[in-house]
């Protein structure tokens, strides 16, 4: 399966220099970048860990991708997304989120159904993938 | 136009002997008056009938709005009634109109019991709209003072909640409403909701008039939908969601059918504007309570809405569901099948998603309106668009909206899945221009068609659609264009 978060995932994976153009546009809203990677992309895992801080005050597009490369080099099998957040009152929350890497093999997730009374079913998603340790996925 | 007729009666034995006066003498019109940051004010569009001084239909509006009957009474001495009375306090005539004018009123805070829609339109909508000297009347635009909008609710959810629960970010959202409406059986309408959330959609919507038919009643529906939704989020890695309808005959039916949703792990439950004010709010305390999105089909609304000459304008009710406390409400598409001026629309995306709204009379927003921080209502476009106009919705909605696309999703030649895997690429290739600092208003139509080279379902959603527009001229649109003015 092709995880499908994210704002372009529809579409073929974005080039460096279209990365770049959503970073540039970004930094014009006066947003701060920030890259996190995961090797659990379950739909409720929040947090994703964070390479390092939100980079509030880099405002050259070149900056933020010298991360995103960095990033890409450390944890070049895992799922990385770049985010832009926005701190203005009203919003104080993610902007735009969208994935810059991804596994070669995405094995997706088995949805495990627990028959309830009533013909009622808890539903429960697991990753293929978190089945096995961190550090052994992917 | 009209002599206008006498003024405020300021003798007190005059004023109260009994008898019948007129409004204006009663006390109803105050020219003078200077509005207090905390009154509520309304602007009224008013049709007086033949031979009616518009200042003292106006006059009456006031009157038969807050605290007036038809004839003196003296047990208004036993009150501060000059307190109580509302007050017109300006006329002004409707441009290129001879017998239209806009009446303003204002309110004391002290007329309206806290935190209740029930209680604010029974003043301001109650009597008034039957009221022989008027042959119609409007209710254009309120400015609700931050003293009373801090005793509401808002919104259960409000948008950036929603959008941090769905981990969706800088797009706006898809969704489809399930069709044929009515008619499916539990286990076939699943079938549409998850082929159209597998191929690609945020939500999937029941209609408005699906509750709890002899086809497929309730349960059945949820079971089956939830079924549906819960796949296709193993298929995607996405959080998605189907708005089931809670609407029911009663309160305790709403209340049952939405733990119902609750207990199957549904984000987000709908209802209908006809349920009522109070139905509406209810609805909404439950939403806050567990952690639950409130989606509104605005069914019944376009009875009075859509007339400019009589009932309540849309954006009014947009202002009463934000207070009230709906977390989606359907506001208009300006390109599609259903009525929408762009500047009445936009005034209603303001009304939903503004901080702050300004003045703005090209807009019809005749007043500031601060929002004291009550949560922003996410409005959803529904109603005969297709993926072709991707540009245009983008360019007049922006990102915090809901593009609904019912027929435009399961009515794709090769499939639900194929519709709803189009709307998307189209969506995500729009954003992804836009942010590029491309004009998809003038390039729109060749984005597409580029999209359209490596995406088979959005060429054929493009070659099926592509000649589809509805230009009619709206029925309800501003008053106040813009005029060049000599610099």
């Amino acid at each position: 399966m092709r995880l499908t978060q994210g704002q372009f995932s529809f579409l073929p994976d974005l080039t460096d220099a279209e990365i770049k153009k959503q970073i540039q546009y970004a930094l014009s809203q006066g947003w701060a970048l920030s890259v996190e990677f995961t090797d659990d992309p379950h739909p409720r895992n929040t947090y994703w860990d964070m390479w390092g801080q939100p980079m509030f005050d880099i405002k050259d597009p070149a900056g933020v991708m010298l991360e995103v490369t960095a990033c890409r080099k450390a944890h070049p099998t895992k799922y990385i997304k770049v985010l832009a957040f926005d701190s203005r009152k009203g919003f104080e929350t993610v902007r735009m989120s969208f994935i810059v890497n991804r596994p070669a093999e995405e094995p997706g997730f088995d949805l495990v159904r627990a028959e309830g009374p009533g013909r009622q079913i808890n539903y429960t998603m697991r990753s293929y993938a978190s089945a096995k340790p961190a550090g052994q996925r992917y | 136009m009209n002599k206008p007729v006498a003024t405020k009666i300021t003798d007190v034995k005059e004023r109260y002997k009994s008898g019948v006066l007129k409004y204006k003498q009663m006390g109803y019109w105050e020219p003078d008056y200077e509005p207090k940051p905390s009154d509520v004010l309304a602007v009224f569009r008013i049709t007086p009938q033949d031979g009616v001084d518009p200042e003292e239909a106006a006059a009456a509006v006031a009157g038969e709005s807050s605290t007036a009957t038809w004839t003196v009474v003296w047990t208004d001495r036993l009150t501060d009634s000059e307190y109580y009375r509302a007050k017109a306090y300006k006329i002004e005539r409707v441009p290129g109109s001879s017998d239209q004018w806009f009446a303003y009123i204002a309110y004391d805070l002290d007329l309206f019991e806290e935190g209740s829609i029930a209680n604010l339109t029974a003043s301001i909508i109650g009597n008034v709209f039957g009221f022989k000297p008027l042959k119609a009347l409007r209710l254009e635009d309120m400015r609700v003072p931050a003293h009373y909008l801090k005793t509401f609710q808002g919104p259960a959810t409000g948008i950036v909640v929603e959008r941090e629960r769905l981990n969706n970010f800088g797009r706006p959202l898809l969704g489809a409403t399930t069709k044929p409406k009515l008619g499916l059986s539990g286990r076939n309408y699943g079938r549409v909701v998850h082929e159209a959330l597998k191929g690609g959609l945020d939500f999937t919507k029941d209609d408005e008039n699906i509750n709890s038919q002899p086809f497929m009643h309730w349960r059945d529906r949820f079971l089956y939908c939830m079924e549906g939704v819960n796949k296709a989020i193993a298929e995607t890695g996405e959080v998605k969601g189907h708005y089931l309808n809670v609407t029911g005959a009663t309160m305790e039916d709403m209340y049952e059918r939405a733990e119902f949703a609750k207990a199957l792990g549904s984000v987000i439950v709908m209802i209908d504007l006809v349920i009522g004010y109070t139905a509406i709010q209810s609805m909404a305390k439950w939403c806050r309570k567990n952690d639950m999105i409130l989606h509104l089909h605005r069914a019944g609304h376009s009875t009075y809405s859509r007339q400019k000459n009589h009932g309540v304008s849309f954006r009014v009710i947009a202002k009463w569901m934000r207070m009230a406390g709906v977390d989606h409400v359907h506001a208009g598409t300006v390109v599609g099948k259903l009525e929408g001026d762009p500047n009445v629309i936009r005034g209603i995306y303001d009304t939903c998603r503004e901080n702050h709204v300004a003045k703005n009379l090209r807009h019809g927003i005749f007043f500031d309106q601060p929002w004291a921080s009550l949560k922003k209502v996410m409005p959803v476009a529904s109603g005969g668009i297709h993926a072709g106009q991707m540009h245009q919705l983008l360019t007049y909605l922006g990102d915090d909206v809901v593009l609904q696309f019912g027929g435009g999703t399961i009515g794709h030649p090769q499939g639900i899945q194929a519709g709803a895997t189009a709307n998307r690429v189209a969506l995500e290739t729009m954003v992804k221009a836009r942010n590029e600092g491309r004009d998809i208003w003038g390039e729109g139509p060749q984005i597409l068609a580029n999209a359209a080279k490596w995406c088979m379902p959005l060429r054929a959603a493009l070659d099926t659609w592509k000649d589809v527009t509805f230009e009619y001229a709206p029925t309800d649109s501003v008053d106040y264009v813009l005029t060049p003015t000599a610099s």
